[in-house]
This record gives structure tokens, sequence and C-alpha cells, in this order.
């Protein structure tokens, strides 16, 4: 019941927020030097002059602005995103046949990140004085201050091109033709390096709140009093440090899902992953601007997506929400 | 009967480099015998803790001992390997701390962090931990334990924590309990209930308890021994009786005599009844915002108050935490807006006051607030601090400047002091700063929010003297708030006894302590530690 | 304890402040060492490191010199890095002030616009708003300034939420001082520092998501960046990855040195939790 209400409220406001983006791009369209029509049709659209004409009569593009918004708002709520020229395709169908990409590439470094990222932390706020912690944290440092797309630059080197270890581009082996469990080991040999080089930077993140938030829980009054009752320091740090700690972690991670999505984009442009990053690379590249507002749409809806599931794991974790709500 | 169970023997402990002192504690030496109560008294900063730390193991960062042994059941625990010690902790010494708030983990359910007492030392299988876990909540009293069992911290008020506090601690029936300041955080019922109990147990488990505390009521209550402390070194030590009625130390002489006793004073010089401030059916709800499938929370802070303050008087409001007190003084300066009522000051209207308007008008009445850390801006010289208001109601900076050093002068700081920043004070220096801030755009009426509550005792007294002085030379008046009986008796001529939002009882200050009609006033009066103690103490 | 003297107490802090003076060093002697523009061919493309005299680093695709490239990019990230930042605090600590100080309706509505920019991912945002107002510095710094000022909203308003019910807050109040002084001179000085902090960190973050916009080919036609380079030569990394891997080297030092320069900062301003955390 809780949860039903809770989750209700949550799409409604997901709903707002999606509606205003969609005015923001209208308005971002509008705002753009040149002519609507041929923005929304594309560098390559733009030369089709029977395109153009359909283009404006849809989007009513010679009436008044209220109308054109009206046009525009009611077509993406029917889940109408218009027409990519240059792919020959619906903007729509293009984004469903690469989303399971990504999905697949953000929710593993999402995990990948946590997992990791929270065990550096607390190895780190365990040994806080000694060489061992120094090293975690200098590491998480460097993967923090390194670029993205660089890293993962350097990996296709080393590990595709000199160490000829794991495949440098793609999703799964072009023509290989297989299937079942050599279908998913292809994919998961192919997943290794574009997920763990966008793990890293998240890694590093969550290595840092991780120490941080630990060593502020181990400051707090029950720790003493976890002491006070002979518990050993083992289960101090796991269950009274680490299960308070957590909180801001998760708090973080909702925030930084955003953070993630955006990553992909050069994560994907890299490895060729067949995603929506790619496909946001692709738009850019041949000016397709329209479906470059349609990724943008879709990669905040799945930002959405990942903070209501962040709230509710954070509403798991601490008993006090729920008196709250 | 004399069977030692715990032995400190010229025990140091060594602060780290840069602290104001070399030493937490120097060559201190006591005993707790089995089956009694020793309290260790102190101010902040006596060291009065710190040696219950190092008997715990528990001593913080940096901290370490340099001389002496702990005696502990004939072995000494400085010679203890850190597992050792674990092993003593729970089982064989507990303890309980000051803040019931922060003490329990807040995502553990209460049965659960008591349970993992006997989990620490293997002892008993799960179920029946949660047993005897329900067992010890019904000892210590908690209501309806079979739902305490399973509620979180945050669904216990803090006298429940504090209990579910002492139920661990007693779980495994240590030899030993050390008590840090236990009641501090409480109100004075609570602390009553919580004293009784603690006292209760210790003689029915013939435990021998250390309790630490800076109150010496608290003391007069619970004590068999006594062992007052000062900057790091025991100043005195004797059974209570000795100590509390013949005091040998100056020292402690002067912390006994710091106590505002219930002694009532006299009342004052007939005056004639001139009113400076009029209340008239005050009425303050406190609404959360409800959302959209949130209902709206509502608190009633104040129910139809009223009140009439006359010229150069005190008026002291008195009241547990949630009474309303706050919320009244805060209405009054207009801090707080209430929903209806009247508030006249002088005849005009306080309540309908807005903007610039209320802005002219509230230099007429100032308020010294209770923490004298929070109460000045860190950034900003004293005297500058001073002069802020003189200059936001059109003084020129010069004179502001120099009416403030006048005004450090007065409160007995020095012109001098102005160009110091608050760091640079101590706690009641600070309070006399607040005091000045008030003075400065020459109030009509002071209201003092608990402003000596944070204090030490010694400090208190010269705090309440001061104010006193300032009055008398000044011809101000004083709304008094405080949760402290014994300070509203020292120092205001007429009591207002407040609960749960609304005005229980009032009078002069020698109709509400010597006869009190209502009978929750009395409950507060009798919960006053040390009460029965007094004859002897005043 | 003196400021520096704490500061330099953080011996990383004191290496990210040497990194960080170097950087700055190469930013302004590129157009002495490099008089020329680093669009400019000068040698055959593909030189590998060392292998001209005077061509320290080789030369690119299109036979430039790599060096000076290296250097003139040194300018144009920290110029955006900076000027990002010092927009977006314009942006965010007025918001976050009247939020936190006022509280209530206002506070609901400015925080709800605030939310939805935090929502919003960051990169795709100013993907396209890059993309849309075409690429050049102007559009850079807004699209940055435009993706990173919600956190210092957020932080203002957290400070400003946990001061204004302070003490000396009410107090000035009472004294009858107005709202825009007792915001300007009670509350504001006591949230600089960890505003400080927070800038130092973001300059370094624009000058990644600067690198990141130019690889991607959203970067300023008219001016070399590091993260143009590594994009350039991003297809011929087989044949000769140093071409990416020196401007990469170069990101990861700045932004490193400006990290450390950041956690310096924060032991310097707040010592408490500095110890806190040792």
């Amino acid at each position: 019941m809780l949860y039903a209400r809770l989750i209700t409220m949550r799409l409604m406001k997901a709903i707002v927020v999606l509606f205003l983006i969609i005015i923001f791009n209208f308005f971002l369209i509008h705002m753009a030097p040149g002519d609507p029509a041929a923005i929304l049709a594309g560098e390559a659209g733009a030369t089709d002059k029977e395109f153009l004409r359909q283009l404006r009569e849809r989007f009513g593009l010679d009436q008044p602005i209220y109308v054109q918004l009206w046009h525009y708002v009611s077509g993406i709520a029917t889940l109408d995103f218009g027409y990519s020229y240059r792919q020959q395709m619906p903007v729509l169908d293009l984004i469903l046949q690469r989303l399971p990409a990504t999905l697949l590439l953000t929710g593993t470094a999402f995990v990948l990140s946590l997992a990791l990222g929270i065990l550096a932390g607390s190895l780190a706020a365990a040994r806080v004085k000694k060489v061992s912690g120094s090293l975690i944290m200098a590491l998480a440092l460097l993967f923090y201050a390194t670029p993205l797309f660089w890293v993962a630059l350097m990996a296709v080197v080393l590990f595709s091109v000199y160490l000829d270890w794991l495949p440098a581009y793609g999703m799964y082996t072009v023509g290989a033709g297989l299937e079942g469990f050599a279908l998913v080991l292809d994919v998961a040999k192919h997943l290794i390096l574009p997920a763990t080089t966008l793990a890293l930077f998240f890694m590093a993140i969550y290595t840092r709140i991780t120490r941080a938030s630990m060593l502020e829980a181990s400051q707090q009054d029950y720790v003493k009093t976890a002491r006070a009752k002979g518990l050993k320091d083992r289960v101090i740090q796991r269950r009274h440090i680490l299960r308070n700690a957590l909180l801001p972690i998760i708090t973080l991670a909702g925030l930084q899902a955003g953070q993630m999505v955006g990553g992909a984009i050069l994560t994907e442009t890299v490895f060729a992953w067949p995603g929506i990053g790619r496909l946001m690379y692709e738009a850019l590249m041949q000016r397709d601007y329209n479906l470059l507002l349609g990724i943008f749409f879709f990669s905040a809806a799945l930002v959405i997506v990942f903070n209501i599931v962040t709230d509710l794991v954070y509403r798991l974790a601490d008993p006090r929400i729920k008196e709250a709500s | 009967m004399s069977d030692t169970i715990l032995s400190i023997r010229d025990l140091s402990l060594a602060l780290p480099r840069g602290a104001d002192r070399h030493y937490a504690v120097e060559n201190v030496t006591y005993d707790v015998a089995r089956g009694e109560v020793m309290c260790v008294v102190g101010e902040s900063g006596s060291g009065k803790s710190m040696a219950a730390n190092a008997v715990m193991g528990l001593l913080p960062k940096g901290v370490r001992a340099t001389g002496g042994e702990i005696l502990f059941d004939g072995q000494d625990l400085l010679t203890f390997s850190e597992d050792r010690h674990r092993h003593l902790r729970g089982r064989r010494i507990g303890m309980i701390f000051q803040e019931p708030m922060t003490a329990l983990n807040p995502l553990m359910r209460a049965g659960d962090q008591i349970a993992e007492v006997f989990e620490a030392h293997g002892v008993l299988t799960p179920k029946e931990r949660q047993a005897k876990a329900l067992a010890l909540l019904e000892e210590v009293g908690i209501p309806q334990p079979e739902k305490a069992i399973r509620a979180y911290p945050f669904e216990l008020s803090g006298g429940q924590r504090q209990r579910v506090m002492i139920a661990m601690a007693l779980a495994l029936e240590p030899e030993l309990l050390i008590a840090d300041e236990p009641t501090t955080a409480l109100d004075v019922t609570t602390q009553a209930q919580i004293l009784e109990l603690i006292r209760d147990l210790q003689q029915r488990h013939h435990m021998a308890v250390m309790f630490i505390t800076h109150d010496f009521g608290v003391v007069a209550e619970i004590a068999n021994r006594v062992c007052v402390m000062r900057e790091g070194q025991v100043v005195e030590l004797g059974s209570a009786n000795d100590v509390l009625d013949t005091p040998k130390h100056a020292y402690t002489r002067a912390l006994i005599n710091a106590i505002p006793s219930n002694a009532v004073p006299p009342t004052r010089a007939e005056r004639e009844p001139a009113p400076l401030l009029e209340v008239r059916q005050l009425h303050k709800v406190f609404r959360s915002r409800g959302g959209l499938f949130k209902p709206a929370r509502e608190v009633v802070a104040l129910h139809d108050v009223s009140f009439t303050l006359d010229r150069g008087e005190t008026v002291g409001i008195v009241g547990e935490s949630g009474s309303g007190k706050s919320t009244l003084g805060r209405c009054v300066v207009r801090l707080e807006r209430p929903d209806s009522g009247e508030l006249r000051l002088d005849g005009i209207d306080f309540t309908v006051l807005k903007g610039d308007a209320l802005r002219r008008e509230r230099k007429r009445v100032q308020m010294v607030f209770q923490d004298p850390y929070a109460s000045l801006n860190p950034r900003t010289r004293v005297g500058m601090a001073i002069a802020q208001g003189p200059m936001a109601n059109s003084v020129p900076r010069e004179q502001a400047l120099k009416q403030a050093e006048d005004l450090l002068e007065l409160v007995g700081l020095g012109a001098k002091t102005a160009e110091r920043f608050p760091h640079e004070f101590s706690g009641g220096q600070r309070q006399r700063i607040g005091i000045a801030r008030a003075l400065a755009l020459n109030p009509e009426l002071i209201v003092a929010d608990e402003a000596v509550s944070a204090l030490d005792v010694s400090i208190q007294a010269q705090i309440l003297e001061l104010l006193e002085d300032l009055k008398q030379k000044l011809s101000l008046s004083l709304l008094f708030i405080t949760h402290d009986l014994r300070v509203a008796a020292q120092i205001c001529d007429r009591i207002i006894v407040m609960q749960h939002g609304r005005i229980v009882e009032q009078g002069t200050a020698e109709e509400v302590f010597l006869s009190p009609r209502e009978v929750y006033t009395r409950q507060l009066l009798d919960a006053i530690p040390g009460r029965a103690h007094e004859p002897a103490m005043a | 304890m003196s400021f520096f003297a704490r500061f330099a107490q953080n011996r990383g802090a004191l290496i990210g402040l040497i990194i960080l003076t170097m950087i700055i060093l190469m930013a302004i002697l590129a157009p002495l060492l490099y008089p020329e523009s680093p669009w400019r061919m000068v040698q055959r493309p593909f030189l590998s490191p060392m292998e001209v005299d005077g061509f320290v680093l080789g030369t690119d695709t299109m036979g430039r010199d790599v060096a000076a490239g290296l250097m003139h990019g040194a300018w144009v990230s920290l110029l955006i890095g900076l000027v990002s930042t010092a927009v977006a605090l314009i942006i965010g600590v007025p918001l976050g002030a009247i939020a936190g100080y006022y509280g209530g309706l206002i506070d609901d509505g400015l925080m709800r616009f605030t939310e939805f920019f935090q929502t919003i991912p960051n990169f795709a945002l100013a993907i396209v708003l890059v993309a849309i107002m075409q690429p050049s510095v102007t559009s850079i710094v807004l699209a940055i300034a435009i993706v990173s000022w919600p956190p210092v909203a957020r932080l203002v308003r957290a400070e400003f939420m946990s001061l204004r019910h302070r003490e000396y807050v009410e107090a000035a109040r009472l004294v009858g001082q107005t709202n825009s002084t007792i915001i300007l001179r009670q509350i504001l000085p006591n949230t600089l520092s960890p505003i400080i902090v927070l800038a130092s960190l973001m300059v370094a973050t624009a000058i990644l998501l600067e690198s990141a916009l130019s690889f991607l080919g959203l970067g300023d036609p008219n001016v070399m960046s590091w993260g143009y380079m590594i994009g350039a030569a991003r297809t011929v990394i087989r044949q000769a990855w140093w071409l990416s891997f020196f401007p990469g080297i170069a990101i990861l030092l700045t932004v490193l040195a400006l990290n450390l320069v950041g956690e310096g900062l924060d032991d310097a301003l707040n010592p408490k939790l500095a110890r806190q955390r040792q």
C-alpha cells in the first residue's frame, strides 16, 4: 500500500519532469539559429524540399507558437517522436532498438561500480592510517581525474591491440551466428571493457564517499555503545558503521545515475557499442537534431527510472522514512 | 562491606599535544566498592569522564595512560590487550551514556540491540536472546515491552531510550556499571524516574555504580560516596553526607553554594502594578505542510496563553521540553508569529506588526539566547556584533561602536575586548556579550531563553547575578524562560508553569514553590534532584 | 597556524599546486614558445616523439606539432574551466541563498527547478545545448555552467538553512537588520569556505566536460583543445597511440592537480574536519 502510493507519487513527478523536458526541447529548437524545420529534418533531410514541407505541415510551423507547442507536445505524448531522414526510420523505433544495449551496459557498470566502490571505500576506512588505505584513496583519486573516453581508448590499445585479450568493438562477434550460452558468453566478453571503463570513474566516487561516510559514522555515539557491549571490531564495522554509512551512498548513487547515462555516450562511442549513446553520437555527426532531442528525452526518462529505484531502496534501508511519508 | 571492585591508583592520562593542558587526569586515586554508588562530580573540562573511559578501554584517540594502574577485581586493566578488554566490556562492566538520542543505532530495533550483547559474548541461542531482551525491557519499566522490543529508536522517547540503554548495560549482570551523565539530557521528571530506576536496580543486583555527573543535586539523590574533580585532579573524596554537609575543600563549597538553592527569595517590595506586557489568549499551532498524499501534522505549541508582566518585574516561564515555553518567548520577540491572540507591549499590539513597522518597533524587546557558542557570528568582532543593532536603527557607526565599548564595560568584560573575535571568549563571557548586545538598543523588556542552561553552575551564578544587577540599574523587565526550577526560584518574582502548550499554574514565586495548587507543579517540584537533602545544603 | 601552513601540511595539495602552476605557465608561455597557430601543418604527419629534432611529441595525422597543440590547449582548458565555474556560481549562489533563507514556497519552487536540472543527464544536456547553439567557446561555457550550477545551489541552500536559525542570525533579526544585510553580512561569509572548495572541484569537472565535448567534435573549431586532439587521433589509435596518450595525460594531470588543491583548501579552511578525517 505504502509502496504503491509512493510509486504513484514518483511517477506523477516523473511525468511532470518529462513534460518540462519536452517543452525545453521545443524552445531549444526555436532558439537555435536557422529554420526550425531544417533543424528537425537534420542536415541530410534539409535538402529534401518535400520532406521539409511535410514537417512544416505536421508541426504547424506556419502557425502561432502556442499551436506549434501543442502539436509538438501532443505528438510526443502519443509517442510520436518524428522521423529520422538519415536513418530512414521513425525515431522511436531507432531508440527502442538501441535501448537494451544501453541498459545492459549502464546496469552492469552501475552494479560493478557500486559493489567495488563500497568494498574499496570500507577497506580504506578500516585502514585509515595505513599505507594500503592511502593507496586505495590515491587510486580512487586517479580514476576520478581520468577522462572516461581516454581510459576507454587506452584500454583498447592495451587489452585489444597489444594483448589481444578482449574484443575492442561492438556487442557481439559479427557473422559468428552464435546462439544460447555461447552468445551470452560472447556478449559478456564484449561487455567487459566498456562496462569496466565506464564503472571506473563512478567506482572512484563511491570509494571516496563510502570512506568519508564510514569515518563519519564511526564517530557517532552508537559506535561507542557498540564497543561498550564488547562487540568485535569486525561486527561493529559491518553492522553499525557500514549500515549507517550506506544511506548517503544510496542517495549519491541515485544522483549519479544521470552522470552514468552521460558517460555511456562516450563509452559507447569509443567501443561502437550499439546503444542510444552511440546513436546520439551518430545523430550528432549527421546533424540529425530531431533524433538527438528524442534520445535526450529518453536518456532523461532512464535517469528518472534509476532515481525511483534508488528512492525505493533508500526506503528499505532507512526505517525512519516510513514514518515521515 | 568495603569489598573493592575497582581501584584506580595514581592514574595519569596524557592528552595529545596541542591540547590546552598536558593531562586529562593526573595522579587520580579512588576506589569503588561492590554495592555502592560512587559519584564522580566536576564541571566541564574537569576530566571526570576520562578515568571511566580508561576503565572501559574506550579512551578517545590520542589520549593515553602514562602512569598508575586501574585494578578491576585485582587485575590491572591498563596491561590488558584489546581482546581481553573486550571480553570484559558488556559482560563484567556495563556503561550508559549521556545522549540517549544518539547512543542507539538508528537503523536497528531496540530488541536486536539488546540481544547483541549476548551475541557479543556468545551467550544463549538467538531465540533465548530475544526472550531475555523482553524480560530486560520489562525490568527497566518500559511501557508495552512487547512493542518496544520491535521499535526503532526514533519511535521511542528520550527516557525510553535511556531505559533501553540501561537494559543493554544490565544484560549480562555486570559487577560494575558506569553511568556517564545519564540524566543530563532528560527532563526533570524523567530524570527523577531514571535515577530511581538506577538506584533500584543497583540495590537489587548489588552492583557497583560509578556515576559521573556535574549536578550536586543528583549527587545528593543517589551517591554513597563522592569524588570531586577539578582540572584533572581529585580535590575531595568522602562519604556523600560528609561532602554535602561539611565540604572541606573551598572548591567543593563553591560548587555546592553555586547551586541555586530552593530557598524562595523573599517577596520583593510591593510595586504599583504597571503592566508592560499583556498577553491575551495566545494560540500557536505548528503545521508540517502536507503533500498530495501526506496528511498535514499539527502540534499545538500554545493554547490560550494569557498573562501580564509588570514594569520592573521578572516573570519565570517554567516547563519541560515540549511545554511551549520557548515558543512563547519567541512569540513575544516576534521570531514566531502567533496564530491568534494579542500581545501588547505598552499598549501596542505586536501581533499585527509587519515588515518595516515591525523592524522599527522590535528593538523594544530583545532576547538573550541559550547557546553561547551559536549566538555570536564567528566572523564578527564582538564590538561590531553589539554595534550592529544601533547601526541598523540609524545610529552613526562611530557612536555605536563607542557605545558598544561602554556596554562591554558594563557587563564586566572591559572596553578593550571589543576588538576580539567570539572564539577568544569562554562560554560565560560570550553570554555576557550576548547580554550586552541585547542591551544595546535600550530595550524595555528582555526575554532570556534558557540563558544559563548551557553553563557550568559556578558560571551560572555569576550570570544570574549580572542579570539581576543590570535589571536594577537599567530598570528592565525580564521574561525568564527555563526548565530549571532551582534557577527560576533564584531570580523570579512570579512564576508561570507550562505543560503541553498551556499554562498550568501561575503565581508569585513563594506561592508556586511553597503551596503549589496543581498536581503537575508538585510533580515538577518533587522531581528536583537533591530536594530531600536541601535543608542541610542551604 | 596560518592558512598556508595548514594548506601545506597536506602534501598532496602542495604537489597539486606545483602541477597546477606548471600548467598555468604552459598556458602563459604557449604564445611565446609556439607563436604560430597550433593548427598549422609544420612537418610530415605521424612523426613519433623525438623522431625529428624540435618535435618532442611528434606530429599528428595532418602534420601539426603535438607539443604546440598541448601548450595552446592548456590555455583553453583553464579558461573554459574557470569562466564556466564563475558563471555557475553566479547562477547557483543567489538561488541557493534565497531558497535557503526564505524557505517555504519560495524554497519549494526554486528547489523543484534545481531538481529538474539535476534529473536531466548533465552530459547529454550539454551535448544538446552546444550542438544546437553551434560549438563556440561561449556556447561551451554556457552549456557547462547550465549543467553544473545545481550542486552549488543545493550546497548554498543547505548552508543557509542550517545557519538561518542560528542564534546570531535570529539576534540580527531582533535588532532590526534587514534581510539583505543578514544574508550578505551574517550568513554568506560563513558559507564561503565550502563554496570555495566546491568551486575548485567544479573547475576540474568543467575541464573534464569540455574535453569530452571536444572529443565528440563539439569543440570550438577555432581553438585547439586537448579533447579535440584525442578525438582526432581516435581513428588512428592502432598506428599512433601517443597522439591520444599525451593530451590525455595533460587532462589527467590538470584535473588531478585541481582536486588535490581542492582537498588542501578543504583541510585548510575546515581545520576541525581535517583532523577528524585523519
